[in-house]
């Protein structure tokens, strides 16, 4: 890449490098949580009647 | 200034509005003792329903309470980031240290909020959705926004807000709301104001610095002496509310007893002692005391019930 189209990117400091990737598996830990949390109460709400649909 | 520099100083000015934000500092927007003191006092509610609900319900119910009351607190530390960045106590918080922008805590909370509003009334029922969301709006729009920088009621009436969670908890159970579960908001409620006070007592010139007319800022420490004696003569009675209703046995009744008159004691010295080191450190002493209060009076309210549930019921 031209030096000088380097120039107008954006590069991160190491600092904010970590930030993100730190945020980024707080995020994906938060979403997996709630994707059990929401399978979990499904189960125990519908018991076996989760299987039970029309066809 | 030739274009390169004005690239430069583009790119730096860009490049610093990328946050350096840790999960932890997102953590901290939830405020996590005050999260606590919510979790707690839900969980009582929870646990005085006269209904046996699945141990996974009640959990994700309490999950929901607690991360709608964790959106509260990062909402607040958005609105309040410059008053907060003018008193000690606070001025370490992410957005006034700098580690955060106020826009990522406006998101953050408003996120956190809607979520726990919407998996509260789909697990359980939507009174209780309504009573979540209904105590976040109070606490930002009327206490945050509006109370806490025009009256020294403030925390008065805000107290509203950190009174309600037990009221969401048991609704969340039952799809009703009970005077057994408004005897809790009481209790909460009442106790708010000498709690506070006796904090604001000795940090009024921080409070003062940023403009927030506490009490003692406003009224004086002579009148604020008063009145957490007036609201603590209130809250001492309202402790026993939960034995007359039949929610508690006699033991708590028992302990609520002692410990309201314990409340009076150290409500009483911070009344009679009103200069020098001695009127800081009992003041001190009150608001130590009041957080055990409370702690104690809800554990032996939840103690109780989960011996009566472990006898036989479900949660």
């Amino acid at each position: 890449m031209p030096e000088s189209r380097r120039e107008e990117g954006l590069t991160l400091t190491s600092e904010q490098k970590r930030a993100r990737q730190q945020r980024n598996v707080a995020i994906g830990l938060a979403i997996g949580a709630f994707v059990l949390l929401f399978y979990v109460v499904t189960i125990v709400k519908l018991g076996p009647g989760v299987l039970n649909r029309p066809l | 200034m030739n274009s390169m520099s004005f690239i430069s100083e583009s790119h730096t000015s860009r490049n610093e509005a990328i946050s350096t934000a840790l999960p932890g500092d997102f953590l901290a927007l939830l405020k996590p003792r005050v999260m606590s003191l919510v979790i707690f006092t839900a969980f009582t509610g929870i646990l005085i329903a006269p209904v046996a609900v699945h141990p996974v319900i009640s959990s994700a119910s309490l999950l929901a309470i607690a991360i709608g009351a964790g959106a509260s607190g990062a909402l607040n530390m958005w609105y309040d980031a410059d008053i907060d960045a003018l008193m000690r106590r606070t001025q370490d918080r992410p957005i006034p240290a700098g580690r955060m922008h106020r826009d990522d805590a406006l998101a953050f909370g408003l996120v956190l909020a809607f979520f726990s509003i919407l998996t509260l009334g789909i697990v359980t029922n939507w009174l209780a959705a309504g009573l979540l969301s209904f105590t976040i709006f109070f606490y930002i729009a009327v206490y945050t926004m509006w109370l806490k920088r025009t009256t020294p009621q403030n925390i008065v009436i805000g107290g509203a807000a950190g009174a309600l969670p037990p009221v969401v908890g048991y609704a969340a159970m039952t799809g009703d709301v009970s005077l057994a579960s408004l005897s809790l908001f009481a209790i909460i409620f009442f106790w708010t104001p000498p709690h506070f006070w006796a904090l604001a007592l000795v940090k009024a010139d921080d409070y003062g610095r940023a403009g927030i007319p506490m009490l003692p800022n406003v009224k004086g420490p002579a009148r604020t002496r008063r009145d957490i004696l007036l609201y603590t003569l209130l809250l001492a009675p309202l402790g026993l509310l939960p034995y007359f209703m039949g929610v508690a046995s006699l033991t708590y009744g028992v302990i609520a007893s002692a410990l309201g008159a314990f409340m009076l004691i150290f409500a009483l010295r911070v009344y009679r002692h009103r200069s020098g080191p001695q009127a800081s450190r009992c003041a001190m002493q009150l608001f130590g005391f009041s957080l055990l209060y409370l702690f104690v009076l809800f554990a032996s309210l939840a103690g109780e019930r989960l011996l009566v549930i472990s006898g036989g019921q479900g949660i």
